[in-house]
Order: C-alpha cells, then structure tokens, then sequence
C-alpha cells in the first residue's frame, strides 16, 4: 500500500515535470523558429542595393534606405527625450522620494503608463503633438510620442539599478563631505550605469519596433528621399513592412522578408548588447 | 565654492523633483486629450445608437459593440494560450530548469518580447493563417483564433516574467519544510511554491490580459477586420476585428473634428479605462500581499 503510493506520486512528479518541460519547450521554440525563418527567407533580399537605396516601382523594388534612416531617425529621438527625463525620474524616486501618497500616485501612474495599449499613445501623440502643438505629422511629433510611452520602462529599469547599489556607498561618500547630488553624482549614478544602459537599450528596442504609436504621428507610407528636418515626416521599417504587407498588391514576397529580416536585425542587435552590458557587469561587479 | 555649491544642488534637486512627476503628468494628459476629443462623441452620437450592433461609419452606423466582443474574444483567446503556458514557463525556468538551461531561457522569453508587433502580425498572415486555413479547413485564415494564437506568444513574456518574479521570491524555507515533510518536488511546486506566489502569479495573469487587449499591429493584419459581433464559440473561426485595430485602420483616413474623428477617440477612452482598471487592479493585489506579508511579519 504504502510502496504503491510513493511509486504513485513519483511517478505523478515525473510526468507533471514532462507536462511542464514540454510547455516550456512549446513557449521557447516558436521564437527561434521565427528568427530562423526570417533569416532563411530575408537573407536572400540583402544586399547593397536594398540596404542603400530608394524604393522604387511603387516599393516593389529598389531598397528600403529611407525606412532604415527613419527608424534611426526615430530611435535616437525618442532618446533624446525619455533618456535624461527616465533617468531623473528613476534618481528621484530611488534617492529622493518619501514613502508616502504622492510617490505611491506617481508609481501608479508609472504602472498605468507601462500598460496603456500602444494605439492609443498614437491617438494622444495626434491629439497633442500633431494637432494642439502644431508639430504636424513629423519626426519630432513621432519621438515625442515614443518617448511617453518608453518612459515607463526606463524608470523601473533605472530605479531598480540605482537602489541596487549598497546604502553603505552613500553613508561613506556622505561621510565624506559629500552633498546628496555629489553621491549621486559621482558614487550612485556610475554604480548603477551597466543596469540603467540596459534598461534604456531595452526601452528604445521596443520603441524602434512599435508601429501604433507612429501611424498618425509621424509615418510617411512612402518618401522617395530621406527626411532632412525634424519637421518633415519619416517612413520607419515597422511601418514600411505592415506597408508592404497589406496595402501594395503584388508585392514580391522577397522584399516583405527582407525587410524583416532588416527590422528584426535592429531589434536583435539592440537586444544582445542590453544582454552582453547586463551579463559583463554581474560578472565584474564586487558587491 | 559653497554658494554655487549650493545654488547647484538646489537647481538639481528641483528639475530631479519635477522629473519625478512627470509620469502623473502624463498620465493626466493621455487621458485629458483622449476627453477632449473623444466626449463630443457622446453628444453627436446618441448613446443606443453607440451601443449598437452595427459599425458601419460611412452610413453612420456608430455601434461599438462588435468591436468591444472583438476585442474580447481575441483576449480570451489568447488568455487561454498564455496563461498556461507563461505559468509553465515560469515553474520551468524557476524551480526545474538546471542552471545553465535558465540562462539561455531567460534572453529567449525576453526576445520573444522584444519582437516588434508588426513582424508576428506579418508571419501570421503569410504562414499561420494559410495554415489554419487549410488545417480547419476554413473560408479564410484570418480569424480570431489566429489573432488569438499571435496574441497568445505577445502576452507570454509578460507572465512569464512576472510570475518567474513571483516564484523567486517564496523563501527558500517553505520548499524545505515541504520537502522535510517528505514531499517530492512536484508536491512541493504545486501545493506550497505556487500557492505561496500565488498574488504574484495573478498579477502576472492581470498584466498578460492588459497586454493582449491592447495589441494592435499584430491583430490588425490577422483578424481579417470583419466587424462583426463575436459572441459565440463558432466566432474563433471566424474574422473579427478589434478595438485597436479599428483605431489604427482608420484614424489616418478621417477627417479631424468629425463625428467619425470623435468616436475613434471615444473608443481610445474606453481602451485607457479598460487599461487603467487592469493595471490598478493588477498593482493593488501585488500592495494588498505585501500588507499581508507585512503583518505576518510584524
């Protein structure tokens, strides 16, 4: 009776340990399945040309310059903006905010932030940017815009790394002298740096792959040169491949994927460097 | 020396203060302009006329319905797919994975959230939806259920995440007390592990279904955008289109200030309260079991 039931509940572990291997296995396997695929199929499509030129033939030839230049466009706008306003943000809350209701509202907002769909940051970009500000559909309306909605993952990624440095870090640069900006300043903030870079590289990977947020704020269907003031509106790879793949007929199948394949390099290179900074730092870190 | 000092740090801490608001006042704009433009709605276009069943705006046929039941069924659907296997995943890579799979599983899950919206969208309708097509045997692969499945692998990462979070946090001592007990693993897992991370892993639950409601792009190019009530099981198979999708296809194409501009934005409303009131409640189950802990403690 007794051997019965612990052979019962043993082999019970082993097939529940089965169950959720193979779940884990289902979750995990599509994603390098995808890439695979993507490189497979896009690899062909790559190369100088469709790199460095103008589409042509209606997009269905040529290359997707612009498209590159305006996400980088894009990318390094959304930056300019939400990196210094994450960063101080994540600063006041780890070093200077009290527990009390107002930091318990801002975190609120920051949560609600994270979670608001992307499609509607489009429509508050329009409503704000584009129209009561008068930016027009442009560049800057478009950074603008992923700037808000990349916020929220900046902030809890930095203020995670600043409140992982060691408190005795503080107490001994304050015991020197130190004022609270100057510990900061110089013992916080360079502590910290590896896990903030993550955060921000992780944030703008996002924000480079959005298309929501930039359809009515900033995204051009189609611009046979590169924009040439943060005025101007841009096309943008994510944006250039729902393009391609729902509103030209005829389009070779070729181009979709390498463009693809484009957008998923800029995505994946992003991510491995968040990665490698993430990984080098936990190996050299001394606390 | 000292006074510029001081003059400095003064001017830091103010622009590091007001930084540290700014996300209060983002939120209070988001939802401010969404008003402005979204509640004239509410005069232009009476409410039975709103809630009705039929979109059709060119005829002005304003019914939001089919796409409030869109974008639900998509959600379940997809809920159905992540919660399962994002609760999975986390027990796999928390409490059975050896070491070395954890760090290659890890990068891969938050790859899969990195993948841009429009890329998954773009492979579901070139591959899954003629797959399902043909599979089921359907008129068409742009269905709900493939808007469902794409939704699914979106929403993963976010409960995996969390609820892996949630699972690290139990103390090391209640795994084992159960296994002191002489509880296998699993028993373990399942009746003292899960349960004890069991606000965590709802709360990833909760922000899962957040994300899913208000995907876009990827809904967008595989629900075939039939706007349609979906109320029954039958409407899996069937094209359905959602909320986002119908902002995102057709904002571009209205004329600003129109009744047709407005209801787009009232729709944009009911999405930001939808999100809100999910993450609210997701944040206040993750505070209510820290006051618990708290109190245990204490």
């Amino acid at each position: 009776m007794k051997s019965a039931f612990t052979l019962n509940r043993h082999l019970v572990q082993r097939f529940g340990f089965s169950l959720i291997t193979l779940m884990a296995v289902v979750t995990v396997a599509p994603i390098v399945v995808v890439v695979i695929y993507i490189l497979l199929q896009g690899g062909p499509a790559i190369s100088w040309e469709f790199l460095l030129s103008i589409p042509r033939d209606g997009m269905r030839a040529g290359g997707i310059l612009p498209a590159i230049v305006g996400t980088f466009y894009l990318t390094v706008g959304t930056a300019v903006f939400s990196v210094p306003l994450g960063i101080a943000s994540a600063i006041y809350l780890s070093e200077y905010a009290a527990d009390n209701a107002l930091t318990r509202m801002i975190r609120i907002a920051i949560i609600n932030l994270s979670g608001i769909p992307s499609v509607v940051y489009g429509l508050f970009g329009l409503g704000l940017f584009v129209l009561f500000l008068k930016f027009g559909t442009s560049i800057l309306s478009a950074s603008l815009t992923l700037s808000i909605m990349t916020l929220p993952v900046i902030i809890s990624t930095a203020e995670e790394a600043l409140r992982a440095v060691p408190q005795s870090f503080r107490t001994v640069s304050v015991s020197l002298g130190g004022t609270r900006w100057q510990t900061i300043q110089r013992i916080v903030l360079p502590q910290a740096l590896p896990g903030i870079l993550t955060g921000v590289i992780l944030g703008l990977e996002r924000a480079a792959g959005e298309t929501a947020p930039i359809l009515f704020t900033g995204a051009a269907f189609f611009l046979p040169r590169l924009p040439n003031s943060p005025l101007d509106a841009t096309m943008a790879l994510p944006y250039h491949l729902f393009v391609i793949s729902t509103q030209v007929p005829d389009m070779p199948v070729k181009i979709q994927y390498g463009t693809a394949l484009v957008l998923l390099a800029f995505v994946l290179t992003m991510n491995l460097i968040a990665t490698v900074i993430r990984s080098r730092a936990r190996a050299r870190r001394q606390w | 020396m000292e006074k510029t000092l001081n003059w400095r740090e003064f001017v830091i801490t103010r622009l590091v203060r007001a930084s540290g608001y700014s996300a209060i006042v983002f939120v209070a704009l988001i939802f401010f302009f969404l008003l402005r433009e979204g509640l004239p709605t509410l005069v232009e276009v009476p409410l039975s006329s709103l809630f009705s069943l039929r979109w059709y705006p060119i005829e002005n046929y304003f019914g939001i319905l089919p796409l409030i039941t869109g974008s639900i069924i998509v959600t379940v659907g997809a809920t159905l797919i992540a919660v399962p296997f994002g609760i999975g995943t986390a027990i796999y890579i928390s409490e059975i994975a050896p070491r070395w799979m954890r760090e290659i599983l890890k990068p891969l899950v938050e790859l899969l959230g990195g993948l841009p919206s429009v890329v998954l969208g773009f492979l579901g309708m070139l591959v899954l939806s003629p797959f399902l097509r043909v599979f089921l045997n359907l008129p068409t692969g742009l269905t709900a259920l493939a808007g469902s499945i794409l939704l699914g692998g979106i929403a993963v990462p976010t409960v995996v995440s969390i609820a892996e979070d949630a699972l690290d946090t139990v103390p090391r001592a209640y795994r084992e007390g159960a296994w002191a007990l002489g509880a296998t693993n699993w028993q373990t897992i399942w009746r003292v592990t899960l349960p004890a991370a069991k606000s965590g892993v709802l709360t990833a639950v909760m922000l899962g279904v957040g994300r899913a409601i208000g995907e876009t792009m990827t809904v967008m190019m595989v629900t075939g955008n039939a706007p349609v009530m979906a109320i029954t099981l039958g409407s899996f198979f069937s094209p359905v289109r959602t909320m986002t999708a119908t902002i995102a296809a057709e904002m571009g194409e209205v004329a600003n200030g129109s009744v047709y501009y407005h209801t787009l934005f009232f729709i944009g409303i009911v999405l930001f309260v939808i999100s809100l009131a999910v993450n609210i409640a997701a944040s206040s189950v993750v505070f209510r079991a820290k006051r618990r802990a708290e109190r245990v403690l204490s």
